[in-house]
């Protein structure tokens, strides 16, 4: 969370948006741990991680309908799911993904 | 707006261990609570405090319980809680304060150490009273360059079991006060640089200055992993694994 807070702090000084992606499942095995944070500004800038790369691209999409709605929403990523399959979470875990606008 | 969100960001700042609740289904899905302990954070028995809601008292009754053994464990967990009648999906986010390294002696090794660490997310801290080693020119990559006695350096520090201490310098006038404050403290690692030989006079000294034979056992010496290496890089990288190998097993101990 430290190393992705200088980032946040300079887009909501330029009045920017943010959205917060928070690792909150892992089955499998998944590179990031449980708590692992991405943060993705209103022009789509991100800091931080959640998949080491795999699905950072797809969470950032969904960061942006999220603070665009205002509602959090619970996003999963895994060889189950066909999104996740596109994106290509190679390591062959699953994890679940809680995305909300940083409003709090 | 982001009121909460500041006070997460100073408590981490702060290097604050703290938990964050959040609703993450239902309803009140996004609602928060941030939970910190309350008074003396080194045993004995804590309080927490909580700051923002989740809409309903019972349920945040029970997430500060939940969060209170979060913060015990140091660890992030997600639970399904039930609470009259309901299952509430909550994650306990724990943020632990933030890792620090200290480096007693600005010698040679400390410079590709401090590169190492900062590698894995270590905050950096070099001490050595000793001018010509402690220069801007030498440590220009660290995050805090100390010139003063290392043991009055550290008895500033909120050194806590995220901190880890290595005195480096081979000279007991520097080395060994810098062991016997860091010994007073609760840090997660604590190496020596020397030989065995080294070693054995320190612990001498450790001896006559009061220090238990148990508080002694403590400090990791020879210090670093055996990996057969002499250069400074390789020796650092020794000292560095053994740190994440200590780190890594109390954690896993912890759970």
């Amino acid at each position: 969370m430290k190393e992705i807070l200088a980032d946040i702090d300079n887009w909501q000084q330029a009045g920017k948006q943010v959205a917060l992606a928070t690792v909150v499942q892992v089955y499998g095995s998944a590179p990031r741990p449980l708590g692992a944070k991405l943060a993705v500004s209103e022009d789509g800038a991100m800091v931080g991680s959640v998949s080491g790369g795999c699905v950072e691209s797809a969470a950032v999409q969904e960061a942006l309908e999220v603070m665009e709605t205002g509602r959090p929403r619970l996003v999963s990523y895994g060889i189950a799911d066909e999104t996740a399959w596109e994106v290509g979470l190679a390591c062959g875990g699953t994890i679940e993904v809680f995305i909300e606008p940083l409003d709090w | 707006m982001s009121e909460l969100f500041h006070a997460v960001a100073q408590s981490i700042h702060q290097d604050e261990l703290c938990a964050v609740v959040t609703v993450l289904s239902g309803d009140e899905i996004g609602r928060k609570l941030l939970v910190r302990r309350e008074g003396n954070a080194d045993g004995g028995e804590s309080s927490v405090a909580a700051t923002g809601s989740l809409g309903d008292t019972a349920l945040e009754q029970a997430a500060i319980d939940c969060a209170a053994e979060a913060l015990a464990a140091r660890r992030t967990t997600r639970v399904s809680l039930p609470v009259e009648g309901q299952e509430w999906d909550l994650l306990i986010d724990v943020h632990v304060p933030q890792e620090k390294l200290v480096i007693v002696g600005a010698v040679h090794i400390a410079i590709p150490l401090v590169s190492f660490a900062r590698e894995l997310g270590l905050y950096t801290v070099v001490v050595d009273a000793r001018p010509i080693f402690a220069t801007q020119d030498r440590f220009g990559h660290v995050d805090e360059l100390i010139r003063s006695w290392p043991d009055e350096a550290l008895q500033e520090m909120n050194l806590n079991e995220s901190s880890y201490v290595v005195t480096l310098t081979h000279d007991e006038k520097l080395d060994t006060p810098a062991l016997i404050c860091a010994l007073d403290h609760p840090v997660g690692y604590i190496g020596a640089l020397g030989s065995k030989r080294t070693h054995a006079k320190r612990v001498t000294a450790l001896r006559e200055a009061g220090v238990s034979d148990e508080q002694i056992s403590r400090i990791h010496a020879p210090i670093g992993l055996d990996l057969g290496g002499r250069s400074p890089g390789e020796i650092a990288l020794a000292i560095l694994a053994e740190i994440v190998q200590v780190r890594n097993r109390s954690k896993e101990a912890g759970t």
